[in-house]
């Protein structure tokens, strides 16, 4: 099979699949190793930004989807005049940085560092899947450990948790608050 | 003649601390304690104005201030008995510490702010729906009917009994947690973010764990309840396999 044949028959699979593609998934299907289909779906993704297309590729965590570039929301917002997603609150932002980084980590923990109750906040986070339980700590009451999901990583265009700034940068405390 | 007066809300305690510190253009790691704890205390006065509901994590930080400034007053120790306590702590030097941590997620998340500001302008689309690829001749859910998912489960049964039978090995097991309904049905929905289809007697990962077979039976059985599974059988008496349902399955 030719490799252009072999990317137009991923681009379709995408466009069925609509959730985030596995590669392995795609590689059984096709019979073909999984590096080459993902060399592949790089080069697919390539050729959609190379022409600032309306559709996109996104990879997340080994998986790769079709979305709508960004560049020409506004337009998709005067035909479609969808609800507003509103953002997190500052709360639930503050839990999110905290649980991003340390994870996995206990609810008594995330809030030793904000200094506030923040149940409300962690629950809201669950519910939008961008944290979830992800164990137990096996000391006394089990606590429920918190981590980050593929959800999370999507949201904030992340591949990995390795793509996270490193803590280091924030150390400075001159960050002007909006 | 009236006048409106904006107070602000803060996150906590420490949100608080922070701006007070910020606006007093004060040193963080020289905090005047006296002037920020007086700041403070009014704030909460101001809080109490407005009617607002003071929580208890703000009364805390007021008290652990107060006792701050009056660590900070007590006079320094004596030269002698320096030596024998080389460092003595600056009272503020835990909390400087926690304000500074809380900082920088607070700096981490308006970065994610602007993040998120970019990535909730894109757009996705729902799975299709893959009915018109499924033959005719496959039993759909319908007429696939209860009793033959209890035969395939009676079957899992005699095969685990003929299988622990062959092992007669007495232990007793302590078992610390056993699984959970609602766990086994996130399970087998994660399960099928990944795959379109597997074989019945596959779901049943633990064949000689009988609490575990009557959890994912009963899980499967809630699955195909809320429409999220279907369950076929290809020819009579052949291997009943369980599907992801196309149709219901909104990004999860």
């Amino acid at each position: 099979m030719e490799e252009k044949e072999v990317k137009s028959i991923i681009e379709a699979m995408l466009f069925v699949w609509g959730d985030p593609l596995n590669i392995k998934l795609v590689a059984d299907t096709l019979d073909l190793p999984p590096e080459f289909i993902r060399k592949c779906l790089i080069d697919l993704k390539k050729e959609y930004e190379i022409n600032d297309r309306g559709i996109q590729i996104i990879e997340v965590n080994n998986h790769f989807q079709l979305c709508t570039n960004n560049k020409y929301f506004d337009y998709i917002q005067k035909l479609c005049a969808p609800a507003q997603n509103k953002g997190l609150t500052q709360a639930a932002l503050e839990v999110l940085a905290i649980v991003a980084y340390n994870q996995p980590i206990t609810r008594p923990e995330i809030e030793a560092i904000r200094g506030v109750k923040s149940d409300k906040a962690i629950n809201t986070l669950i519910e939008k899947e961008l944290i979830a339980e992800t164990g137990r700590l096996e000391k006394t009451g089990r606590p429920i450990l918190y981590g980050t999901t593929d959800t999370f990583l999507k949201s904030f265009g992340l591949n990995s948790l390795k793509e996270l700034p490193s803590l280091e940068e924030f150390e400075n405390l001159d960050v002007t608050d909006k | 003649m009236s006048y409106n007066v904006k107070l602000e809300v803060f996150e906590g305690p420490f949100d608080l601390l922070f701006h007070l510190i910020e606006k007093s253009k004060v040193d963080i790691y020289n905090i005047p304690i006296k002037d920020i704890a007086e700041q403070y205390v009014q704030y909460i006065e101001d809080m109490k104005k407005f009617d607002l509901e003071i929580t208890s994590e703000f009364l805390v930080m007021a008290a652990t201030l107060i006792e701050i400034k009056s660590k900070m007053l007590l006079p320094k120790k004596q030269e002698k008995q320096i030596e024998m306590e080389l460092d003595q702590e600056d009272p503020r030097q835990d909390l400087v510490k926690r304000l500074i941590a809380y900082k920088k997620y607070k700096n981490i998340a308006s970065k994610l702010k602007d993040r998120e500001e970019v990535y909730t302008k894109i757009f996705y689309k729902q799975p299709e729906q893959f009915d018109e690829f499924l033959k005719s001749n496959e039993k759909e859910v319908e007429d696939l009917e209860i009793k033959d998912l209890v035969k395939a489960f009676n079957r899992l049964i005699s095969r685990r009994k003929k299988v622990s039978e062959s092992n007669v090995i007495d232990i007793r097991k302590i078992k610390r947690e056993e699984i959970t309904i609602e766990d086994k049905i996130e399970q087998i929905k994660k399960f099928f973010k990944e795959h379109v289809a597997l074989a019945f007697e596959e779901l049943f990962a633990n064949p000689f764990d009988r609490n575990e077979i009557v959890v994912t039976f009963l899980a499967l059985l809630e699955l195909i309840k809320l429409k999220f599974i279907v369950v076929q059988q290809n020819k009579i008496f052949g291997d009943i396999v369980v599907k992801r349902n196309i149709i219901s399955n909104e990004v999860q």
